[in-house]
């Protein structure tokens, strides 16, 4: 049995989707991890708090209230329409903002904690040679928060990757545009069709099995090179 | 922009800061002074006292309340003037190394260089790693370092900006006795070597009569004096440690070597002194520290003792040490202060009292630097 | 000695009816769970019964049920997955029967739209159109039947988007964020307060009749709960509770 080309075109969808929320959330989600892990504001507990939240509720509902609030009668709908885009359930661009929503937590806390467990030392040993702020997240900060963006990137790709739910309520299940891996191997179970549905988990399982083989490898050779370092 | 003001070789400072540390304990930093714009000057205080936070605010990583500070002519810092820490000329070197881990030592040193605005000589890079004695460690990784090699190159990347003012916070606190003992003559080669004030915070006073000129002693957010340092730390009304390292420093010119019986004669201001005789080709000026544990004070010159330095003084002034048993005495040689550790006992049985002549025995009198 | 007490409370809480019936477990597509609940209420009035209803997708009941779930009763949102089951064995020989047959409406929340569902339909003046997907859900696959009668199949695939149920494509149009959407008129008819909306009914010509079946399994063929319950829904009450929830019903007509 092999893959439909249905199957396929939803493989490159959901790579295409994973990819595109990684690249955007890393973008997004570093200045807000910065923020956190620096900051002594009042606000810091509640903007955790609310970054935590896609963690708490069920991937359907946080579906359901995304579909209302994208919707055109819904806050980011009318927001969304007056700048003439239209609304956004049912595109490509809709799944990209709601896996946004779902993925932030796992990519915004792993970059959080690399940039908290830096501290302030290094940072101000750079001012005091001369780097400006700039020059210093770049030549201090993002260096030795690395293994953080390694983590925050393949957990934020595994997740999009793995999502379901949300996906479910706002794809509305369109060829090539919404409908994804996890979707299709759904519809492949309820349709009772369980062979294409145990190709398509195969793929999906040992495409997940690789990159996060990959990451481990790497970090065991990281602690192994940092071993031979210590004394 | 660097406006020039103020005077020049001088380091005027006045900030005002308060925060609360922890929830409970209120800290406050008020001071106004000026120090030297050369030479090492320490700051000396018990911990939490303020010595780090005054360090923090002249580097522009703690943002004073109110503030004024200029360097040796450049504003840095007034009512309207917040120059950033990057754009100050200083060095810092921290307690602990805070080297960039991701870089290997010479990775380090080039971060400075970059950085460094000026346009630095080609030689300066190999000086500061030979003064610093760098060169078989440059190609290694933070990590792979002992705490006083990161220490050493963590001074040389600061020096590497070729900074108008060096900041050190406690830079040996974090190290054992033995690294520490390795370390500090590099600092003494970077006193001499190189023509950049520095400000030495410890609450160390070996290292402190071993490398400062000058020093500011702070207690609770405050300077409660500053002066020389062989004048300083002969006083008695300063919080200087503990007891039995309470001593008097006295800066010596060497003008006689006894080669048969390996000694030397060096001369202070008021006396003179025998001390064992240490090669020593360039200096002819030493600094001497005399414990007063180890002095004694008798009535009448002893020609049947086994001390070979007996000096007659003054008594100027006896308060009590924080020991109850014990006494401290002020004593007047000249124009130099010796300080003297006495019992009660000793003190009543010989009726000492203030304004008296009298005989100082010194057992022992260490060379410092 | 306290807490023996309360061991012993929370394991009778936890097998209250241990030593009495057992209820009737009862696996329910989740399209029919308004009007099972009004069914079962009516039944455990007159009978001295209890049931437990579990609600659900049929696909994922029948998987479940291949994998030895405990339930008695299966009433599928198709014919196919019972049939199945009953081809494999997995069913009482002869319990097979339709106990519902559904209704297809062309919903809208927009009150433009009021009076001019059909119109605004065949004339392709919508944003969307919402469908239940036709390979899993019966519904799904009328529409499409429907949708080829009126000779809009291919005009309007474009903007089809699929919920994976009916109760999705629901969500669809209830959200706004599809203009027009084929659901149930037993969707429309289940909430107790007035139709929000407007529907058109689609002839019931336009498309194969949505037969819903219902399944007595094997494990429970000696259930006379099950049996009676089973017998209970072929009653007139049954059925009149069923065609006011906007099914037609076969009259317990067995196929």
């Amino acid at each position: 049995m092999s893959l439909s080309d249905a199957d396929i075109a939803t493989i490159l969808l959901t790579l295409r989707l994973a990819t595109t929320v990684t690249i955007l959330l890393l973008i997004m989600a570093t200045p807000l991890a910065w923020w956190l892990a620096r900051t002594q504001s009042w606000f810091k507990g509640p903007i955790s708090a609310i970054v935590a939240l896609p963690l708490v509720l069920p991937p359907t509902v946080l579906g359901f209230y995304l579909l209302l609030a994208m919707g055109p009668n819904g806050a980011i709908g009318q927001f969304t329409q007056a700048l003439g885009l239209g609304t956004l359930p049912f595109t490509f661009w809709g799944l990209v903002v709601a896996s946004m929503v779902y993925s932030l937590p796992f990519v915004v806390q792993p970059i959080q904690n690399a940039i908290e467990a830096i501290g302030n030392r290094p940072i101000e040993a750079a001012a005091t040679l001369g780097a400006g702020p700039i020059d210093r997240f770049f030549t201090v900060v993002l260096p030795l928060a690395k293994p953080g963006f390694m983590t925050a990137t393949i957990l934020g790709f595994a997740h999009t990757v793995g999502e379901f739910g949300i996906v479910l309520m706002i794809g509305g299940s369109i060829p090539s545009e919404t409908r994804v891996v996890s979707v299709q191997i759904y519809d492949h179970v309820e349709a009772l069709e369980y062979a294409q549905a145990h190709v398509l988990s195969g793929v999906m399982i040992g495409f997940s099995f690789l990159v996060l083989l990959a990451l481990y490898t790497f970090q065991r050779k990281r602690k192994a090179v940092g071993m031979t370092y210590g004394r | 922009m660097v406006v020039k003001t103020g005077s020049l070789k001088v380091i005027q400072a006045r900030f005002q800061l308060s925060y609360a540390k922890q929830a409970k304990a209120h800290f406050n930093l008020d001071l106004d002074i000026e120090i030297p714009g050369q030479g090492v000057t320490a700051i000396f205080g018990a911990s939490g006292s303020g010595k780090t936070s005054l360090l923090r605010c002249i580097a522009g990583l703690e943002k004073s309340t109110s503030g004024c500070l200029s360097v040796n002519g450049e504003l840095w810092q007034d009512t309207s003037v917040f120059v950033p820490t990057h754009k100050r000329s200083l060095g810092y070197v921290f307690q602990e190394a805070s080297l960039f881990e991701h870089l290997t030592a010479m990775g380090n040193l080039r971060y400075a260089i970059k950085r460094n605005n000026q346009t630095a000589k080609p030689e300066l890079l190999e000086q500061v790693i030979s003064v610093m004695g760098i060169e078989s460690i440059l190609s290694q990784y933070p990590q792979q370092l002992s705490g006083g090699e990161r220490q050493r190159v963590a001074i040389a990347r600061s020096l590497l900006s070729q900074p108008k003012l060096l900041l050190m916070d406690e830079p040996l606190a974090s190290l054992d006795n033995t690294r520490k003992h390795e370390i500090l003559p590099y600092l003494e080669r970077l006193r001499s070597s190189f023509n950049i004030p520095i400000l030495y915070v410890s609450h160390a006073v070996d290292e402190i009569v071993r490398l400062a000129d000058h020093a500011v002693i702070m207690q609770q957010g405050k300077v409660i004096a500053q002066g020389g340092v062989t004048e300083l730390f002969s006083r008695t009304d300063l919080p200087l440690g503990v007891s039995n390292e309470v001593g008097a420093i006295l800066d010596c010119k060497v003008v006689e070597k006894d080669e048969q019986w390996h000694l030397m004669r060096v001369a202070f201001e008021g006396g003179e002194l025998w001390l064992p005789n240490v090669e020593n080709k360039q200096n002819t000026t030493q600094r001497v520290r005399v414990l007063a544990s180890d002095v004694s004070l008798t009535l009448s010159a002893h020609s049947d003792s086994s001390i070979l330095n007996v000096l007659s003084g003054e008594i100027v002034d006896i308060i009590n040490d924080q020991n109850p048993a014990m006494t401290l005495v002020r004593l007047k040689v000249g124009s130099s202060y010796l300080l003297a550790r006495l019992t009660h006992k000793s003190l009543q049985k010989l009726g000492l009292v203030t304004g008296q002549n009298i005989w100082i025995q010194i057992k022992s009198a260490a060379i410092v630097r | 000695m306290k807490i023996k007490k309360w061991l012993g409370f929370i394991l009778l809480s936890a097998f209250p009816l241990s030593l009495e019936a057992k209820p009737i477990q009862v696996a329910v597509a989740a399209n029919f769970s308004k009007t099972m609940q009004s069914l079962v209420t009516e039944f455990e009035k007159n009978y001295d019964y209890q049931i437990a209803l579990s609600f659900g997708s049929s696909g994922k009941f029948y998987a479940q049920i291949k994998q030895g779930a405990p339930y008695e009763l299966f009433f599928s949102a198709d014919q196919a997955k019972p049939e199945v089951l009953q081809q494999e064995g997995l069913v009482v020989a002869g319990s097979r029967f339709t106990y519902a047959i559904g209704r297809l409406v062309v919903w809208t929340v927009r009150p433009d739209f009021a009076n001019k569902i059909e119109i605004k339909l065949k004339d392709g003046v919508f944003n969307k159109l919402a469908i239940a997907n036709p390979k899993l859900a019966p519904y799904g696959a009328a529409t499409l039947q429907v949708l080829s009668h009126l000779g809009l199949f291919d005009d309007t695939q474009a903007r089809w988007v699929r919920g994976e149920n009916i109760a999705q494509t629901y969500q669809f149009v209830h959200s706004g964020n599809a203009d027009l959407g084929f659901v149930a008129l037993s969707q429309l008819l289940g909430r107790k307060n007035m139709i929000e909306g407007f529907y058109w009914l689609v002839p019931d010509n336009m498309h194969q009749p949505i037969k819903q079946d219902v399944v007595l399994l094997k494990r429970a063929a000696q259930s006379q709960g099950a049996i009676t319950f089973l017998d209970f829904i072929h009653t007139e009450k049954a059925q009149t509770i069923i065609a006011e929830y906007g099914y037609i019903t076969l009259n317990g007509g067995q196929e």
